[in-house]
This record gives structure tokens, sequence and C-alpha cells, in this order.
């Protein structure tokens, strides 16, 4: 939690006051918006590495969404994925490229400068 | 109409930043426990058990232990820490908080049930109460963790419960086997998979 409110802590975009809040949500980062997809860049950003089964567990949901999910993030850059073998079970391991951090605190600079934008109105 | 969409955007990004803090915290679980804080604490143990064999007398044995239980205690918090600080999420908030909550009340028993043993002089009976107690403070911890940290707890109180019924002769070997060998390997196991 700690890397949230540091996102949040130095998101200040200069000129937040000046655009209305409409225009800001416009702007959100389509890929990390749906919950799937925010919910592994989360994840991520608070572990090294999570397999994909952490992540179903996590997230609750189904091989089949997940799956689609982390392959959009896969084709933005925001996540790389690692196929391996442990013994005989193959694994399927993700981490959070440099890009993907930058996303999400975008994402996080967005959402806090949406609720500034809305109480000032 | 304008008014009503403006607050509809604004819960909605407190939605989604809730949502962002929930989901780190539940992820945090997975960084909670520290391997390699583990194989330290298993290695501290082994030598523990090696030189508290050889003490002359059970006083000392018992002194030995409690010194190695403060260590060790010593080591799981600092490597807790240095765990929580890399993957850079708080060490007393959400997942590490509800992990410390619920080992207490295990160590708690076990540290009223020491007091009782050690007035009674019933230095046999200690490595299976610890071994036991520690097991259950793992066990109820580690719902909030990965599912391999229950499962360590459950080792450790099945060991416990052995040593209970064994004779009092093997009581040190049981102490290095439980907390030496089985923090050694299970800390492997968090610490390959769960870096760190």
């Amino acid at each position: 939690m700690a890397r949230s409110h540091k996102a949040e802590a130095h998101s200040r975009p200069q000129n937040s006051r000046a655009r209305p809040a409409q225009s800001r949500a416009a702007d959100l980062d389509r890929l990390i918006h749906e919950p799937i997809r925010l919910g592994i860049v989360s994840a991520l950003a608070v572990n090294d590495t999570m397999t994909f089964n952490e992540l179903k567990d996590l997230l609750k949901t189904t091989d089949g969404n997940l799956s689609v999910h982390a392959r959009k993030l896969e084709e933005g850059q925001y996540v790389a994925c690692e196929k391996y073998f442990a013994g005989r079970v193959p694994r399927t391991e993700y981490r959070l490229t440099a890009a993907g951090r930058r996303a999400l605190e975008t994402y996080l600079e967005h959402m806090e400068a949406l609720i500034r934008a809305t109480r000032e109105t | 109409m304008k008014p009503a969409k403006v607050v509809s955007i604004n819960e909605r990004a407190i939605e989604h930043l809730k949502y962002i803090r929930d989901t780190m915290e539940r992820a945090g679980s997975f960084t909670a426990v520290p391997g390699w804080g583990g194989i330290l604490m298993g290695v501290s143990a082994l030598m523990t058990g090696l030189v508290s064999g050889h003490l002359p007398s059970k006083n000392l044995w018992f002194i030995s232990w409690l010194g190695e239980a403060a260590v060790a205690l010593a080591i799981g918090g600092w490597a807790m820490a240095q765990k929580a600080k890399a993957s850079q999420s708080a060490l007393l908030d959400g997942p590490g908080r509800k992990f410390a909550l619920s080992l207490c009340p295990g160590m708690i028993a076990g540290a009223v049930l020491t007091v009782v043993l050690f007035q009674q002089q019933l230095f046999g009976l200690m490595p299976g109460t610890w071994l036991l107690l520690y097991g259950v403070s793992v066990v109820t911890g580690g719902a909030f963790s990965v599912k391999v940290v229950p499962i360590m707890g459950l080792s450790f109180m099945g060991l416990g419960t052995i040593a209970l019924f064994a004779p009092v002769d093997l009581a040190n070997w049981f102490m290095a086997a439980g907390f030496g060998a089985l923090h050694i390997i299970f800390g492997v196991v968090i610490a390959r998979r769960y870096g760190g």
C-alpha cells in the first residue's frame, strides 16, 4: 500500500485545476482501467512476481478471463510473462514492467485529479 | 443533470482507488512471510540444538532455547521488515498486521504453558508443547498468507504431537528437527516461490 500512497502523494498534475472532470476521465488509460487488468497491475506492483494461479486466486476469476486480460497487458508491455517448468508442472509467472509501473502511477494520478476536480465543481 | 454525473465520476474514482488499495493489500499476503528469514531461523535453531544437547543441566537447556526463541523472533521481525521494505508495502498494515495478530494467541498460550511446565520442571513436555503451539500460530497466521505457510504450521503441529508422545531423550532432536529443519525446508520453498 505504501506504493499507492507514494504514487498518490507526488501526483499533482500541474493543470489539474484547469480541466473539467469529464475531460480528465477521457484521458484514462483504458488498458488498465478494466477491473481485472487493474487488479493484475496492482497486485504485481507489490510483488516481484506472481504466478498465473496466484493471480487467479487473488482476483477470483477464471483461467480464460485472466488469460485474455494478462495477454492484453503483455501486448501493451505493461507486464512481462515467463513460462517454465517447476519439475513437471508448467508454470506461468508475471512481473510488472517499468512501463506498467509508470502506467499505474499515472492512473492513480488521474484518479486523484478526478476526485479533486469534482470536489471543486 | 450535470451535477449528478460529476458526483458519479467522483464516486467511481474513489471506488477505483479503493479497489487498487484492497488488491494491493490482499496481494501483499504473498510477501508477508520471509523465506530467507525462515532459513536463518532454522540455521540458528540447528546451532542451538547442537549446543543445548551437551549442556550439563536441564535449566541451562531451557535457557538456551529461550535465548534461541528471542534470536528467532528478532530474525523473523527483521526479515519481515526487510521483505516489506523491498516490496514497498507497510509491515503493520493489511496482511502483515493480520498475520502478526493471528500469530499472537498461539504464542501467548505457548508462553503461559512454558511458565507452568518450568514451574513443574516438566522439561520433557516442552518441545512437544512448543512445536504444537508454534504450529497452531503459523496455521492461524497462514490463513492470511500463501498456502505453503499453513502447511508449514500443520507440519509443526504434527511433529509436536509426535514429540509429546516420544521418549524424553529425543526432546532435543525434535527441537532441531522442527525449529531447525522444518524452518529451513519451508524457508527454501517460500524464498524460491514467493520472492525471498
